[in-house]
């Protein structure tokens, strides 16, 4: 009888040795433990959502659906309104993706499907390297170099050539939308260019090679056979990047210009919920104020799973129609 | 299985193929002295063959004696290794396909190429199949439709498939793929197609109606088909190249002739020993 043999029939001896193996397999314990650190994320995002709704009940009761489109933010007349914060942090976020979207898909063509095999590996760190940057860096550097002397040139251009568009409606301010959705554009472009690369890399050789077989141009293949393949992976990055984009708070807070504004230029300066937060929870001296900035968190956290959720969708309706594998 | 057994075998499917050996033939591809290096390292040595018109050829051999990397040099497809090299030539209708002002994007077109595993887009069906025509600007509904149906026609699909053009082609099973894929290849009206080992990944039933296809095909199209299955090279082709590594591991063409006279009385013993079984 051979060693494995007699080692099988000793292991099978008796019911309790079964169990006692199992447990030192560690089959149970290692499925409690991961069903344990799933539940963690549920429960620290509805844990969240619970908290901020329960300490903001003043302001709820106070301005109820109201505050969400209350122009006004006093405390000293003690009236809060949410929508220039609203609009502002959309109308950042959302720049800064349109600016960033195209930028980093060419970043992530050229890294993947262009550049010379010596390029790659240094190119690639060097934009991964920009997601490294802390942010209070990104809004230093913006301040005080970028927007006077690259921002604040291009805003003036903008002005004077389409000024007639209520987007690039003067006056032109140094901090504003713009600055804030340029810096943001940069900070969020390594999360949209690394991940698409990573989309593009993994896409089947047959797929690049059924193209270029039938005349394709390598322009060709990029424009109507990878993209169309990764589309949903492409769409999960730009998602990323407009989840950084909303919650970026310190760089775009010392860009943005902090101004109550509703007008469509984007060359005014504006505010966004994430800076309003930062710039005043600490001078929140009455239960009301404060509550009514926890409200704000809330609308921003609501904001964000909606986004998201939204996205998912997107991403699922593209995925079903595209990226079953094929079979053999 | 004897050697007489087994040449009795393929001489029995030869039988069936009575063209094969058709006097007039003109010469669509011709290799020349063809050499292909992936870096230091020479795949293919010193290949001379050529590839005749409307015929279908095999090219077999052992597992990783350069029959692929020699027919991915017929359409160029070789140039996308990096640090591959070629020396030599390949000529279409006498004109070469590696001179310098020669756009690598046309000698695709005119030579196609079926790959080893079914390669369909992402896409419908529809699409898969007008994707190369639309690359060559034909954009009217009407004419994409003609394409369509003369290629799927062509290769043997449309019925299973007329009724679902606007499905994708992935719900499709393995072997309709690969006959997707080809329609595909056919669509942009190629002079030459190339298959490489178009059938490995199908079943008996699928590998059948592909080589089915391939003897419908003959009459307009110039087919060169690589392939392990030695039986199918004796059943599909007229011609039949046998390769086989040299001592240095590159591969060498041993012999080319018309499929009979390789499997029934080839003259090198090379070849004898693999088409019986001695080897490979």
């Amino acid at each position: 009888m051979s060693v494995i043999v007699q080692a099988k029939k000793n292991a099978g001896v008796s019911r309790w040795k079964t169990l006692t193996r199992r447990l030192e397999h560690g089959d149970t314990i290692f499925r409690a433990l991961t069903i344990l650190a799933a539940l963690i994320v549920v429960v620290t995002v509805g844990a969240i959502g619970l908290q901020l709704w329960n300490t903001s009940a003043l302001s709820r009761d106070k301005f109820g659906w109201g505050f969400l489109i209350g122009q006004d933010w006093n405390p000293v007349a003690q009236n809060f309104g949410a929508l220039p914060f609203i609009y502002g942090t959309l109308q950042s976020a959302l720049l800064a993706l349109v600016l960033a979207v195209p930028v980093g898909l060419g970043i992530a063509i050229f890294l993947s499907e262009l550049a010379p095999d010596w390029l790659r590996q240094p190119l690639g760190f060097l934009v991964e390297l920009l997601a490294a940057v802390p942010s209070v860096v990104y809004g230093l550097w913006g301040l005080f170099v970028f927007v006077p002397i690259f921002v604040k040139p291009i805003a003036d251009a903008l002005n004077q050539g389409l000024g007639f568009i209520p987007l690039f409606q003067g006056p032109v301010f140094g901090p504003s939308r713009f600055a804030a959705s340029l810096v943001l554009a940069i900070m969020v472009l390594p999360t949209i260019s690394a991940v698409s690369r990573d989309v593009f890399l993994a896409i089947p050789r047959a797929q690049r090679e059924a193209a270029l077989a039938l005349g394709a141009t390598r322009w060709e293949m990029i424009s109507q056979v990878l993209v169309p393949y990764g589309l949903s992976g492409i769409l999960g990055a730009v998602i990323l990047g407009l989840g950084r984009a909303l919650g970026e708070t310190i760089a775009v807070t010392m860009l943005i210009g902090n101004n109550l504004d509703l007008t469509a230029s984007i060359l005014h300066p504006g505010y966004t919920m994430a800076s309003l937060i930062v710039n005043e929870f600490t001078e929140a001296t009455y239960p009301l104020y404060l509550q009514a900035l926890i409200e704000i968190a809330l609308v921003l956290f609501a904001i964000t799973l909606l986004l998201n959720l939204i996205a998912r969708l997107l991403i699922w309706r593209v995925a079903r129609r595209t990226t079953t594998e094929a079979r053999v | 299985m004897s050697t007489n057994q087994s040449l009795r075998i393929f001489t029995r499917a030869l039988a069936s193929n009575e063209t094969a050996d058709a006097p007039t033939t003109t010469v669509k591809m011709r290799v020349t002295n063809l050499n292909f290096y992936y870096g230091a390292f020479r795949a293919v040595a010193d290949v001379s063959l050529d590839v005749p018109d409307r015929r279908i050829t095999a090219i077999i051999g052992s597992s990783g004696c350069g029959k692929s990397t020699l027919l991915r040099t017929l359409n160029r497809m070789g140039d996308l290794v990096p640090n591959a090299r070629v020396e030599g030539d390949v000529l279409l209708d006498d004109e070469s396909i590696y001179a310098p002002n020669v756009d690598v994007v046309d000698v695709r077109r005119r030579v196609g190429m079926v790959f080893q595993r079914p390669n369909p887009f992402p896409k419908s069906i529809y699409d898969n199949v007008t994707f190369g025509p639309r690359l060559l600007g034909v954009n009217h509904r009407a004419d994409l439709d003609a394409i369509v149906e003369k290629s799927l026609r062509a290769a043997a699909l449309w019925d299973e498939v007329k009724e679902k053009l606007h499905e994708s082609g992935f719900a499709l099973s393995g072997g309709q793929q690969q006959r997707l894929c080809i329609a595909r290849a056919l669509a942009v009206e190629p002079e030459v197609v190339l298959m490489d080992e178009p059938a490995s990944a199908l079943d008996p039933i699928a590998t059948y109606k592909i080589e089915e296809l391939m003897h419908q095909l003959r009459d307009e199209y110039t087919i060169v088909i690589v392939t392990h299955n030695m039986q199918q090279a004796a059943r599909a082709s007229d011609f039949t190249a046998f390769m086989n590594m040299n001592a240095q591991r590159a591969g060498t063409l041993v012999e080319f002739g018309p499929t009979k006279e390789i499997f029934t009385n080839p003259h090198q013993k090379e070849t004898e020993d693999y088409i019986t079984g001695r080897f490979g």
